[in-house]
Parts: structure tokens; sequence; C-alpha cells
């Protein structure tokens, strides 16, 4: 039954869902089932990940596959990985990367572990995956990464600068990737949201015009699978604000609590 | 991992009258449920929806709710049959986007989608269809129940925790999932037609004979006037149209009110202009007329938050059922006495009910003709005008709705609602309301 569905998929809309639990990457796997896409969802949690792919079946997904993994942990296997869900979706049109682990700077500075634990979840091992999807689209000469930054990572700050850089890293290889699939017709796109209101940010103090719902943000990862520029911010408007961030000169900078 | 429970100042119902501090927990999975409602924690809790409830069955001030639209997976649709398995907070909105291309529809709605599943159980809410259909709790085939003394029942009709549930307020305990039977449709158009009766006398007439015709009937009257004119209105009938697409609503709202509108902005003039334009408009639309369903179920939602047009002191929903006997004369006092009060209604709403047996121990509708008007919070003169109203209610054998209440008094609530000291048994020890403290305790 599985392999009848397949044959039903378009073939540009065969997506892997890196970190599909997120409150992004629901909102985002939910417009692909809507288009009646093929799905593979990655994230720890088997059973969450069975009620997901329920939800997405009964929207209109063609086919999804589940794989229960902690992708820090098998990130050094990240190619074999994705060879199998490509096997398993019939081909591979888009990879999304969606988990990060947030953490707090006090315990960063304070535990080794914590840092660690920091870099690895949003870079470490965050760039192993997106690799692993770049080396088959620069094979096969299509297809797109859309990997999750922030715009933490446009600046340094004393308040989350432990995860700005991780994803700020992330950021620049994604870019690079860009840049090396260009030639192939084969795209990389990293996408940086500014606040958004999900269970990550729980606890922040929420509302207001700088807010974006997961909906918004998951239409925009959706969208950046199939056009736009190598570096998106979501929404938009944070492009300016993270200019205007950036410009900022140290002696000033230095005396906010930002 | 469970998601804690947080304070919040921003919980608040549709009418915005009561500003309660809430500590809220918004679960994003099913499995996160148990532990959210066993938790040692002080003081009952309360799950709520999109908290399109008016007054305060959805307020637990100072208490603890249980934000329930983070869970909004579909678990099963079938497409062939139309039944729909779905978490508790899947919006009735997201449910359509689903049903229609699939050719299928809810089975009722009520005039907004942003209402949750379990808010639509909780509430045995009704629509402009229910005297074809009944309230959604008659195509409720089964739910699941999660209890704080950490039991969970499947339920179906018949069970008597099922009919506690349909209606209970969520008192009954936290729902998981709802399974429901949706309803075919041909297209997403409905071929409709306008009525105008120009005294509220003549609307029983007329609504007798669209009944017999129309699936969806509903009246819009002008409060404002009396009179000969006392309750002039129109009454829209319509049934699905077999011609047209099955393509759903937009998603997202068109415009919005952004902040709370200055205290004049509903003054009584500015309503009595508002109701004439719109008596005019309807006038003018002569004849049958297709339409999608989205303006025809849903005219209010095309404005998020239009709630705030009352300003920040919030305004009370006013809905009552009056049985058929006294349903003439009960109406027309009811009109006299508003239209007499100067406290115009942005909307009223007129609707016969049929004579479904009710499904739920508090369902509200029953056999009759139910009125729904708005009033703007202008304190105790408000509020004395909803008591002379409640007498007029009490007199002509009817009840309020407790999705629509926030001031209802225990002895009006138990007049209206004869199973209540049943349904008593079934509450939730670890769950209450400010509706339920107030109306109830």
């Amino acid at each position: 039954m599985q392999a009848q569905a397949s044959a039903t998929v378009k073939a540009s809309n065969r997506v892997v869902v890196l970190g599909a639990l997120s409150a992004i990457a629901i909102s985002a796997a939910r417009l692909y089932a809507k288009e009646g896409a093929a799905l593979v969802l990655v994230a720890r949690n088997q059973q969450r990940l069975d009620a997901l792919a329920a939800d997405l079946r009964a929207r209109g997904a063609a086919l999804v596959e589940t794989a229960a993994m902690d992708l820090e942990a098998e990130a050094m296997n990240a190619p074999e990985h994705m060879v199998d869900w490509k096997r398993r979706l019939g081909g591979l049109d888009h990879v999304h990367l969606i988990y990060g682990y947030l953490g707090t700077q006090a315990q960063a500075s304070a535990s080794t572990a914590e840092l660690a634990r920091i870099t690895a979840s949003n870079y470490a091992s965050a760039v192993q995956w997106c690799e692993a999807a770049a080396n088959i689209f620069r094979t096969q000469k299509s297809g797109s990464l859309v990997a999750v930054s922030s715009v933490a990572g446009d600046r340094g700050r004393q308040s989350n600068y432990a995860y700005g850089a991780a994803k700020g890293g992330l950021a620049l290889y994604v870019q690079g990737l860009a840049h090396s699939l260009a030639p192939t017709g084969a795209r990389a796109v990293v996408v940086k949201p500014g606040f958004v209101d999900t269970p990550m940010t729980d606890g922040m103090k929420k509302g207001g015009p700088m807010w974006a719902s997961p909906d918004q943000v998951g239409r925009i990862l959706r969208r950046a699978a199939d056009k736009g520029g190598p570096i998106q911010y979501a929404p938009g408007k944070w492009r300016l604000v993270m200019m205007i961030v950036r410009s900022v000169p140290a002696f000033v900078f230095h005396k906010t609590k930002v | 991992m469970t998601a804690p429970f947080l304070q919040s100042d921003t919980i608040a119902s549709w009418g915005r009258v009561v500003r309660a501090s809430h500590r809220v927990a918004r679960p994003r999975f099913a499995d996160e449920l148990a532990a959210l409602i066993t938790a040692d924690e002080d003081g009952p809790a309360l799950p709520i929806g999109l908290r399109r409830s008016y007054g305060d069955s959805n307020l637990n001030p100072d208490g603890r709710v249980i934000d329930m639209t983070g869970l909004d997976r579909l678990i099963a649709f079938d497409r062939e049959t139309g039944i729909m398995q779905a978490e508790a907070g899947l919006s009735l909105s997201q449910a359509l986007q689903i049903l229609v291309p699939a050719g299928w529809f809810l089975p009722t709605t009520p005039g907004t989608r942003f209402v949750t599943l379990g808010g639509a159980v909780a509430n045995d809410v009704h629509g402009k269809n229910h005297h074809s259909a009944g309230s959604f709790g008659a195509s409720v085939t089964r739910l699941r129940l999660l209890r704080t003394d950490g039991s969970a029942h499947e339920l179906a009709p018949g069970d008597p925790l099922f009919h506690a549930t349909i209606g209970g307020l969520g008192l009954t305990g936290p729902i998981e999932w709802v399974e429901f039977r949706a309803t075919r449709i041909p297209s997403a158009q409905l071929d409709a037609q306008d009525t105008e009766f120009t005294h509220v006398r003549d609307y029983f007439d007329i609504a007798a004979e669209a009944h017999a015709l129309c699936e969806h009937t509903m009246a819009w009257i002008d409060c404002t006037s009396g009179g000969a004119r006392l309750g002039r209105g129109v009454l829209s009938a319509a049934n699905w149209s077999p011609h047209g697409d099955l393509q759903p609503h937009r998603e997202e709202p068109k415009r919005a009110i952004p902040v709370d509108a200055p205290g004049f902005a509903l003054s009584r003039l500015t309503v009595g202009a508002f109701n004439s334009v719109f008596h005019e408009l309807k006038r003018m639309r002569t004849g049958p007329f297709r339409t999608h369903y989205e303006p025809f179920l849903y005219p209010l939602d095309k404005i998020a938050n239009w709630n705030r047009l009352y300003g920040r002191d919030g305004f009370y929903q006013y809905q009552c059922v009056l049985p058929p006997p006294t349903a003439r004369a009960g109406v027309e006092e009811l009109l006299k006495v508003i239209a007499a009060s100067g406290q115009a209604s942005f909307l009223a709403v007129l609707k016969d009910f049929g004579a479904h047996a009710p499904v739920g121990l508090l369902s509200f509708p029953m056999e009759g003709t139910t009125l729904a008007l708005d009033f703007r919070n202008l304190g105790d003169r408000t509020l004395s005008l909803m008591a002379d109203l409640d007498r007029i209610v009490l007199s002509a054998g009817g009840r309020l709705y407790p999705a629509k209440d926030g001031r209802i008094s225990p002895a009006m609530f138990a007049a209206g609602f004869p199973k209540l000291q049943d349904f008593r048994v079934y509450v939730d020890p670890g769950l209450s309301s400010a509706f339920w403290r107030r109306a109830a305790g």
C-alpha cells in the first residue's frame, strides 16, 4: 500500500523533516501534507511521531514514514540515513532541518556539558545533516535544503551568545553550501526566524508585533524550499531589524542589556 | 517533559468583562495531558479552547487553565464515510479545511469557526440548521475523557458520562479527542434567499415555512426600532447548492480590529445607523442568490477581534430560548423591553430550534425560539436590564445559554436546566470554572 501511495506523489514533493515535532516543523509538514507530499519525519519520540504521522495522512499526505532517533547522536551516520530515507521516499526533493536547542546562556557559561550540548545540537550535528543532504542534491543536480537558524546568530549578545554563535555558524555553513550548489541547480537556504510563539520560548513574555506564529514561519519554510535567496528572515522585517542591530557600534551596544 | 503552568494576565473570554490572572499550561501532545491534570497543585483546573464563550464559563480566575488548542491533530478521517476523529483542540475552521475539499461539512456549526472540537462538545453548540440536524452533540459518535483521578474513559452515546460531557462545560474532565459524523455536501456553495418582515410577529410564520424547505435558517432583527416596526428583520434561508466547487474558506481573517474601540464607537445612534444600513442592504437583495458558505455561516469571522468594537469594558451576550407555546408573546415582550431600554444591540439573531431530544444533561437547545443579542457593558444599567429580561424568560418557561452568560443567578440557572442535579454527580472534583462557582456553587 505504501508503494502504491508513493507512486502518486509528485516528483517534486518528497521531503525529509529533521526535528519534525517542533511547532514550526508541524506547521510546515501540514502544508506539505495538503499538497499530497511524501514525508519522512525524524525526531526522538516515536509515540508523538506516530500521532503526527496520522495527522498528516488524514490531511492528505500520500506517504508518511517515521524515524525515531536522537539527531545529535546519529549525526555521524547522517549520509547513510539520508540515503535510506531517499530510498524509502522513492527520491528526495526537500530536506528541512528544524531541530535545535535554546538552553540558557547562564547555564552554558557555568557548565561545559551545557555548552557542548548547545554547540552540538545547533551546529556540530546540524552541519553533518546539511552536508549529507547537499551531497545527494549535488549528485542529482536538484533539490533544496532549508535549515532553520535564528536572528540570534547575527550578532553576539551577552544574553545568548552560545546559542547565537552555534546558529550563526550554521547560517554561514548553509550560505557556503548555497554557493557550492549554485552551479548544479540545487539550492540551500538558511531561514532566520525572530521570536516565535512555540514551547521553545515558553517562559518569555510573548505578544506584540515582533512575535510570529509557528504557522507564519512554517509557510516561509515551505516557500523557501521552492524559491527565494539563500538567506531568508522570518518574517522578512527581521532583515531590516538585524541590519540595524549589527550596525550599532560596540561602545553603544555594550551599554545595553540585550 | 511536561509543559508547566505559567502565569498569564491575557486570558479573557469573548465578552472581555472579566479581567483575571490565570496559570496556564499549553500542552502540545496528548501524552502531556495526564500529568498536567493530575498535577499536585493547588485548586481546581479548567480545560479551555479558543475562548469564544462570552461570559465566564471558560475562566478560572486565580486558578489553573489548560489551553487545549495545541492538541489539534487529526487521528483519522475516512473520506468515504465522513467519520472524523481528532484531538479536542482542533478548530472547526481547520476541520473544514480538510472536510470541504473531500465533499464533507461539519454536521452543524456555530456562527464562528474559531471554536475547538472540545468546545463544540462542551457547549453542545447549535447552528442555523438546528431544526434539521440538531446540536453538535447529536453527531458525536465517540470521545475520550480524562479525569483528574488519573482515569481515562472512551465514551459513546448511551453512556451516562457521555451525556454529562455533551454540554458539560468542560467540567466532567478534559476531552482528549472527539469522533463525529460529518455531513455530505455537493459543493461549498449555498442557494439562499432573504425574506423581509416588518414586525417580529410575522417572523414565526415565515420561519415555519422556511424550515420545511431549507436546511439553514436564521433571522437578523433590528432591536432599536419599536412600535409598528418592533423587531423588523430579515430571514435568511439556504440549502447546499448542487452547483459549484469544493473550495474551502480562506483561513486568515481579512481584517482585524487592532485596538479597543473608544467608548462612543457603539453609541445608540451608531448602532441604529448600522442596523438601518444593514437592513437596507438586505432589502435590496431580492430573489434567490448563491453564496459561498463562509459569508453565510460566518459573517463576523471576516473581522478578527470584532469583540474589541465594544471597547475596554467589554460586553455581555444574552441568549435565551423560549418554548413554542410562549415564544411569540415572550419574544415580543423581550424586544419591547430592549427597545425601550435604549441599550441597543449591535446584532440580534432569532432562530427556531427543532424538536430534537437534547443530547446532554445541560444542553441548551430545546424546541422553541432562541433570541441572541449583545449589550455593551455599562455596569449596573446593563445588569438590571438583563435581570428584567430574565423575569420574562423565567415566566415563559425558557432558559439561558451558559456559553453566553456572565451573570446568571443560581435560581435562574436551576430553573432553566431541570437535569442540573443529575449533572452534579459527574462533575470532576478537580475541575471548576467561574461560571460554575457562581451559578451552581
